[in-house]
């Protein structure tokens, strides 16, 4: 991959929390990612690793007590238009419909256009995610996945250049969960999205992402793998799990999320956090899971390994 | 019995009522002939020495003479005798100024207090040491310096409707929750339209109920008000009735003094359901 794809990069950031009797607590210190243009990254890691917190870093809300976030070769200065966020709750405004919400966002985004032309924006992206006819309902007369589209909608329809989405589907029931992460996909790939999302779920983070960040169990988390997502871009959800390669890859991932998240950094004392390493599992898939829980370290057998620079 | 529980609350009201009516009725009616006295003498002393009847007037008594002011709310007779729509009127007039300009300040203050933590610790003493003064006790600074005793009137209730209005609404502002001020950021919105798009509707619920609970405080206020500076209002005509010794007038206006109040809060209860939004 070429330096100049780069769009979107974690530079050293930590993330501390003063801890009662005046010591600090270190969600995580000194972490470094780097996204290309068009890239869907998806992060993995325990409840309370540190996730949102990074999402919230990258999204502008939250500043990192240390480090920096570059965008477009630019360190970031706070939220943007450019990087849309779904939040891990819907958070969508109680007392506006769902036509509302999107043309919130919408005219916050064109704040010259007129009603007509929020109008005809907004509708453009409810139909998106299949929400026709439900424009004038609040959001306390929408399912979770209804309210959740809305959410969608609301980012796509500002055309970012970036999403951030936080767990986006997990409060979901499989079949709703199904097809919103086809639509995503599409989406995704159709506008060219630079996507970075949370998720907790090991197969949507295979179907959807081009690579898949491990992050280890905080206080202290750090990324320690870069999972390269081995399965061919035109993957369809309902074959996914008939590649050859599919459970080389989910092996490696459960495999990391049930022994190696804890030990990690323990187990790994020359890791280098401004070289994470990329992992392209799968040439021998059946040795993975089981050489891994017996060797934990990094050379693993069946594995490639190489560096970014 | 199967009717619906409004229906059946209704029937213990009226129970309730009548009960109350019929007590009231028969512990201030005459009791017959009780003294043997000259014609003279007794016309003289009236009818609460010759036929035992109780100083206090009866529920019929006091519904005449309801009735009498309903017929005729508005006559005016000069300044000791006017009709008690008109005193209400001024009563609610002077409210309404008093509470729509307490609802100018404490909103914006309320504002600047939620969502500013520097003047929020900046202003918290005054308010901690204000808040407690009962709103009469402005009353002789407000006579001295405003030299008006219906603009002082005024001047007391704006002071007890301000602090109720004042703390909801900075209590609500600050407590907006953080996801949705986040949705505006990451919206780049600014100060100005987040203040009225976002934090105005999410704290509207809790700055309505501090307007209800001001509201009920000033009139509260207004009787002791205008029993104190006198001239026109409800309150001065309850003292002047009790002044005149006609309790059938003071029960009246105790009457309509509840139902005024009453009829206000239903208006800001009704504010209160309009701009609730379920989550
Ligand atoms: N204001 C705060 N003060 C102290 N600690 C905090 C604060 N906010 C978050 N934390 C801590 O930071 C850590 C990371 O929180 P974060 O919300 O990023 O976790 P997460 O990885 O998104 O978890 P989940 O998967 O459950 O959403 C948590 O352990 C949390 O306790
Ligand atoms: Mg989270």
């Amino acid at each position: 991959m070429a330096v100049t794809d780069k769009f979107v990069s974690l530079e050293g950031i930590a993330k501390r929390y003063p801890a009662p009797g005046g010591a600090t607590t270190s969600i995580f210190e000194n972490l470094w990612l780097a996204m290309n243009r068009g890239e869907f990254t998806c992060v993995i890691g325990h409840s309370g690793c540190g996730k949102t917190t990074v999402l919230n870093i990258l999204a502008g809300l939250d500043t990192p007590s240390d480090g920096a976030v570059i965008v477009d070769n630019l360190a970031i200065e706070g939220p943007s238009l450019d990087r849309a966020v779904i939040f891990q709750g819907h958070s969508l405004l109680p007392w506006r419909t769902v036509m509302g919400n999107v043309a919130y966002a919408v005219s916050s985004k064109w704040r010259r256009w007129n009603a007509a032309q929020v109008r005809a924006q907004s509708q453009k992206f409810i139909d998106l995610v299949g929400l026709t006819g439900a424009e004038h309902k609040r959001p306390s007369e929408l399912s979770g996945g209804m309210k959740q589209r809305v959410g969608i909608a609301r980012a796509l329809s500002i055309q970012p250049k970036m999403m951030l989405m936080d767990e986006p589907f997990s409060a979901l029931d499989a079949l709703t969960r199904g097809t919103l992460q086809d639509e995503v996909r599409r989406i995704c790939q159709e506008t060219g999205q630079t996507t970075f999302m949370i998720t907790h779920d090991v197969d949507e983070a295979i179907y959807l992402a081009d690579r898949i960040v491990l992050m280890t169990n905080g206080p202290g988390a750090v990324l320690a793998e870069i999972v390269e997502n081995p399965l061919p871009r035109d993957r369809a959800r309902i074959d996914i799990h008939k590649h050859p390669l599919y459970y080389a890859v989910r092996n490696h991932i459960i495999d990391f999320l049930v022994m190696r998240s804890r030990t990690f950094v323990g187990v790994t004392p020359g890791f280098d956090p401004r070289h994470v390493p990329v992992v392209r599992p799968g040439f021998a898939e059946p040795t993975v899971a089981a050489a891994s829980i017996t060797d934990p370290s990094p050379s693993l057998p069946g594995l490639t390994r190489q560096s970014i620079a | 019995m199967t009717r619906s529980l409004p229906i059946r609350a209704a029937i213990v009201s009226v129970a309730i009522l009548f009960t109350f009516l019929m007590a009231w009725h028969i512990a201030t009616r005459g009791t017959g002939t009780v003294a043997q006295m000259d014609p003279e003498y007794a016309k003289l002393m009236g009818l609460t020495a010759t036929q035992g009847k109780s100083a206090m007037p009866g529920p019929i008594d006091v519904g005449a003479k309801l009735w009498e002011h309903i017929r005729q709310p508005f006559y005016d007779k000069g300044p000791n005798d006017k009709g008690v729509g008109i005193q209400l009127a001024y009563s609610i007039a002077r409210v309404a100024i008093g509470y729509l300009l307490a609802v100018a300040v404490a909103i914006p203050i309320g504002f600047l207090i939620g969502m500013s933590p520097l003047m929020s610790r900046a202003l918290d003493p005054f308010i901690q040491v204000l808040k407690p003064i009962s709103p009469l006790a402005w009353m002789p600074l407000a006579l001295y310096t405003i030299k008006d005793s219906g603009l002082s009137a005024i001047f007391v209730i704006f002071i007890c409707s301000l602090w109720p209005m004042m703390i909801n609404t900075a209590f609500g502002v600050a407590s907006v929750r953080k996801e949705w001020l986040n949705v505006a950021r990451t919206l780049e919105v600014g100060t100005l339209r987040r203040a009225f798009t976002v934090i105005l509707p999410a704290a509207a619920p809790t700055i309505v109920t501090g307007m209800r609970i001001s509201i009920g405080i000033a009139w509260l206020v207004i009787v002791a008000a205008e029993m104190l500076v006198g001239g026109t209002g409800i309150g001065y005509f309850v003292w002047n009735e009790w002044n005149n010794l006609s309790i059938t007038n003071v029960i009246n206006a105790i009457l309509l003094i509840g139902l005024v109040g009453m009829a206000l809060d239903q208006i800001l209860a009704r504010a209160a359901r309009a701009v609730t939004f379920p989550e």
